[in-house]
């Protein structure tokens, strides 16, 4: 099963603060030695960090319209700023590793994880299968 | 005792039991005791834990508890002489360092034994499916039963040859090491076998009702995955992930709603997944 740990944005990430000088040393290694472990378990499957709203939009839908608004958007807390997919055997094995999981920032923030569906949890349907290709289109 | 805490703490076992080990047999030099001296400290994580929640770095715990057992059964002269000079070091060494150097140096060590007790696992004195079963339970965190269920055997056969398999690694006197030189080709060759071959047995299922069984390809990708990141220079390893993450980019079109197979040409190429095989790809 898959697990997304999604990192949420906080005033630096939205401010497009970049991670390096000597006060974000410390975080980056830890961060680096968080993420070879997960290698070195073979449980690590993608991760990345996202560029701040401000280079984002978002495309509203309502009554049959789609509008789209640039960002940035307000509510940091609402906002992704990275994400770390992993694969492993248990729900409590996730929990074991996230748990792990280092403090991304240097200001209070949090990370929230998610399961994926996988294709398994749908029952069979042809209105299921049309979702599942829209899904991984 | 709370099922929360014994999930989290199967859960921690799956995480350390191979880091645990595979330091245990450094300082040993023997897979079989190293794993009992890690069973014992489970045993021990299971009475205290429940309790005193679980530690911060429960890896740490495991290995210190461990160790100390380890000296208990020297004490009580239950360990063999050639091993006690070697584990009297590290134990004086353990004594010694304060705890965070202790930890580095543990660090320093992990991918090394690690990839020592892949090889120890799969070492060409042991039949085939002894390798297999040995590797799921020392690499895979798998318990015998869950073993026993992969490949539909009774437990206790399975059990068997996890025993049979300890006791020919100690009797050939196998050196707990990474293989050097000309002898690295055969024995990376003789591991690289044991991961496609439990892959294998997950995507065309040889025994069973089922077509495929996703846990054991799952189980295969975790150690090939293992594998190349210890192994990082040997090209063969990354050509096997790539050829797993790939094929199992189609495990979910391979079979119908009725759990029927379905063949390549018929496949629906929206339920391949794109994340395995840009993964199979960046491999290559």
């Amino acid at each position: 099963m898959r697990f997304m740990i999604i990192v949420k944005a906080t005033k630096d990430s939205e401010a497009e603060v970049m991670p390096i000088g000597p006060a974000w040393e410390p975080l980056f290694a830890e961060m680096a030695k968080y993420h070879e472990e997960l290698q070195r378990a073979g449980v690590l499957l993608d991760a990345s960090g996202l560029q701040p709203s401000s280079k984002g939009w978002r495309i509203k839908y309502s009554g049959g319209k789609r509008t789209v608004t640039d960002g940035p958007f307000t509510e940091a807390k609402e906002l992704v700023a990275g994400y770390t997919l992993i694969q492993v055997k248990s729900r409590e094995e996730a929990l074991e590793w996230t748990r792990r999981f280092p403090n991304p920032a240097l200001e209070d923030c949090e990370i929230e994880v998610r399961q994926l569906y996988e294709l398994d949890d749908f029952g069979p349907s042809e209105s299921v299968e049309r979702f599942r290709k829209l899904d991984l289109a | 005792m709370t099922s929360d805490t014994h999930r989290a703490i199967d859960a921690v076992w799956r995480i350390e039991s191979a880091k645990v080990i595979a330091g245990l047999a450094r300082i040993v030099g023997d897979v079989g005791l190293a794993e009992d001296l890690a069973q014992d400290a489970l045993v021990a994580a299971l009475e205290r834990w429940p309790e005193s929640g679980v530690p911060d770095n429960p890896g740490a715990w495991l290995m210190a508890t461990a160790k100390h057992r380890a000296i208990d059964q020297l004490r009580r002269g239950k360990l063999l002489d050639r091993k006690h000079e070697q584990l009297g070091h590290e134990l004086e060494a353990l004594q010694r360092s304060p705890e965070p150097d202790l930890h580095a140096a543990l660090d320093d060590h992990v991918g090394d034994d690690v990839l020592s007790l892949i090889f120890t696992a799969c070492h060409p004195v042991l039949a085939t499916e002894a390798r297999v079963a040995l590797t799921l339970r020392l690499l895979g965190g798998l318990t015998t039963e869950e073993i026993a269920r992969a490949f539909l055997v009774p437990k206790a056969t399975i059990a068997q040859r996890i025993v049979r398999a300890k006791r020919t690694l100690a009797a050939a006197r196998v050196p707990f090491e990474v293989p050097r030189g000309a002898e690295l080709a055969g024995r990376l060759a003789s591991v690289l076998e044991v991961i496609y071959l439990v892959f294998n047995e997950g995507y065309s299922a040889t025994a069973g009702d089922d077509w495929v069984r996703p846990a054991l390809c799952e189980d295969a990708l975790r150690l090939g995955r293992i594998l190349a990141e210890l192994a990082q220079q040997e090209p063969e390893v990354h050509g096997l992930v790539a050829l797993m993450e790939i094929q199992a980019s189609r495990l979910r079109a391979r079979v119908g709603p009725s759990g029927e197979p379905i063949l390549l040409l018929d496949q629906d190429r929206g339920r391949w997944d794109h994340l395995l095989i840009g993964r199979g790809l960046a491999a290559l």
